[in-house]
């Protein structure tokens, strides 16, 4: 698949700032007026700036409020309306939090878990793809709502919750890489059954539909990622898990915080770059390429 | 809505001869000419005359060379469009509900007016069917050209597919799937017609013919495997040369054939 930056942006973004929003709705930490303002305007921030950056991906952005409509069987449509309802629920426990120094805890339960749904709504978009077998299996919602956890820790400044969060999200990450690895030949899909063709021999691509290239190969075919998967991998595992949880396990300083979430936001961008950049879509199948 | 209807009234589609398309490339350019001028956002083109071209196209012809255990290799010309499946996922992943299936004749159609250009509905399909118009930004897809087939301004002849109308082998069919004494259904019945990437549990409408099989030469003698080859070695000039070369010391290259 193509890694369009808009979607990376929107992805990684979003997934911090709802991963904080989480956390602020379950009142941890418990600040009130500025410095809990501090707090909501980065996750607000992160999160309505990931879903700007999403916009950028669309042909026709004047139109995105028609996106409501679909969600009866749409998760692209769901996830627009549980982001907008976790956004505005938030708004008026965060007035609560800053103005009036209140913890209105069934609204922000309410919002934690809207923002945690918005995670995985965004999520499913991609888990639901039949068409590409890496995205289509049980672990890519787990490791979406996971790195947006541990990114929700990391921010909120919970760092137990943030060192257990890392550990247990940099397993995943590697369950997730182990698993996809074997996905596209798991599923059976190849040029044969593209083709139907089989049945007489082996297929081979003779000669694609036009001397040049086209959106379908623009938009699914990529190969510079998958050439350099490895080291993309351990880079983003170091970057994203390990030196985060170093930092966060020396005597404890604001620098060191910060350099842990710089490290964490660095290492999930790399992810989710792999994500895109090595994700198989089988209409390569039909180019001889995948 | 952009759920899919339980059922619908006639399943349209396209019956795709594999064995006799020749792979002219006719039903791209007709395609492409009716497509760009009528229904919705014209076809665009990129520095079509430029050191880089692409364009959006409905219906693309790709070639495979398919190898056989034993015998020669098959080349085999294989168009491609909308496949108007029954279990459609690019219909279902829209947020706006701009990619819909008709009720009353099954064809997978997308209003431009609603397309926000996310490109999800392109991700969704496994056949590369939809493609995105890169200078109107919408969705663009194969629509059975519904605007011939109903179109009461066209002689009767026309109104069918602008690809199946001008495919000057026969290698393509347009028709009722949904009802099994149509023409094309007797046609996917009797030649043994299959669907493309069935494991992905699209239930396409359109279907391919396989390529018939090849002939092979008839023995016209039982006995005749047993006769004594008429010739065994070269004569006259190559033979010589040929056992001449064989005495000279070291292997000959290329081996015994």
């Amino acid at each position: 698949m193509h890694p369009a930056p808009s979607i990376i942006l929107f992805t990684t973004l979003s997934g911090f700032g709802f991963g904080l929003l989480t956390f602020l709705g379950l009142g941890m930490p418990n600040y009130t007026g500025f410095i809990a303002f501090v707090f909501f305007a980065i996750a607000y921030v992160l999160a309505v700036g990931g879903l700007l950056f999403s916009t950028f991906h669309l042909g026709h952005p004047e139109r995105a409020l028609k996106a409501f409509s679909q969600w009866r069987s749409s998760w692209l449509s769901r996830e627009g309306i549980c982001a907008v309802g976790a956004l505005i629920v938030m708004a008026i426990y965060g007035v609560g939090r800053v103005f009036f120094a209140q913890h209105w805890g069934i609204i922000g339960g309410i919002g934690a878990i809207l923002s945690l749904l918005t995670v995985y709504t965004t999520s499913m978009i991609y888990a639901q793809l039949k068409t590409v077998p890496r995205w289509n299996m049980p672990l890519t919602s787990p490791l979406f709502m996971a790195l947006a956890i541990t990114g929700g820790a990391l921010l909120a400044a919970q760092v137990k919750i943030a060192i257990f969060m890392l550990i247990f999200s940099a397993i995943i990450q590697v369950a997730y890489w182990v698993m996809g690895d074997g996905r596209l030949a798991a599923s059976g899909t190849n040029m044969e059954t593209a083709t139907g063709l089989g049945h007489i021999g082996k297929v081979k691509a003779f000669e694609p539909p036009h001397t040049g290239t086209n959106y379908l190969m623009r938009e699914f075919i990529h190969v510079v990622g998958r050439k350099h998967a490895m080291k993309l991998r351990t880079i983003a595992l170091v970057l994203g898990f390990v030196l985060p949880v170093i930092f966060l396990l020396l005597p404890f300083g604001h620098i060191f915080a910060l350099f842990a979430v710089l490290c964490h936001i660095a290492g999930i961008f790399t992810s989710r770059w792999l994500f895109f950049a090595q994700a198989e879509h089988v209409v390569g199948l039909y180019y001889g390429k995948r | 809505m952009t759920t899919l209807p339980t059922s619908t009234q006639k399943k349209l589609g396209l019956v795709i001869d594999l064995d006799t398309c020749v792979g002219c490339h006719a039903c791209v350019v007709s395609c492409k000419g009716w497509n760009t001028e009528n229904y919705g956002a014209p076809l665009s083109d990129q520095k079509p005359y430029g050191g880089d071209p692409s364009g959006t196209f409905l219906n693309r012809v790709h070639s495979y060379e398919v190898q056989p255990d034993e015998g020669a290799a098959q080349l085999i010309h294989f168009p491609k469009s909308c496949l108007h499946c029954e279990d459609a996922p690019c219909v279902t992943v829209c947020p706006t509900g701009a990619s819909y299936k008709r009720v009353e004749d099954g064809i997978v159609l997308v209003n431009e007016q609603d397309c926000i250009g996310c490109g999800l509905c392109a991700w969704a399909c496994p056949y590369g069917a939809r493609e995105m118009d890169a200078a109107e930004k919408v969705m663009k897809k194969c629509t059975l050209c519904v605007d011939r087939i109903y179109n009461e301004n066209l002689p009767e002849e026309d109104r069918q597919p602008a690809c199946v109308r001008t495919c000057p082998s026969g290698a393509r069919h347009f028709g009722d799937l949904g009802d099994e004494n149509s023409d094309v259904s007797i046609l996917v019945a009797e030649r043994g017609g299959f669907d493309l990437m069935p494991e992905m549990g699209t239930k396409p409408v359109n279907q391919y013919l396989p390529p018939r099989p090849k002939d092979t030469m008839e023995e016209f003698d039982i006995l005749a495997p047993y006769l004594e080859p008429v010739a065994k070695d070269a004569g006259g000039f190559l033979g010589w040369l040929d056992k001449a070369l064989d005495k000279l010391p070291g292997n000959s290259a290329g081996g015994a054939n």
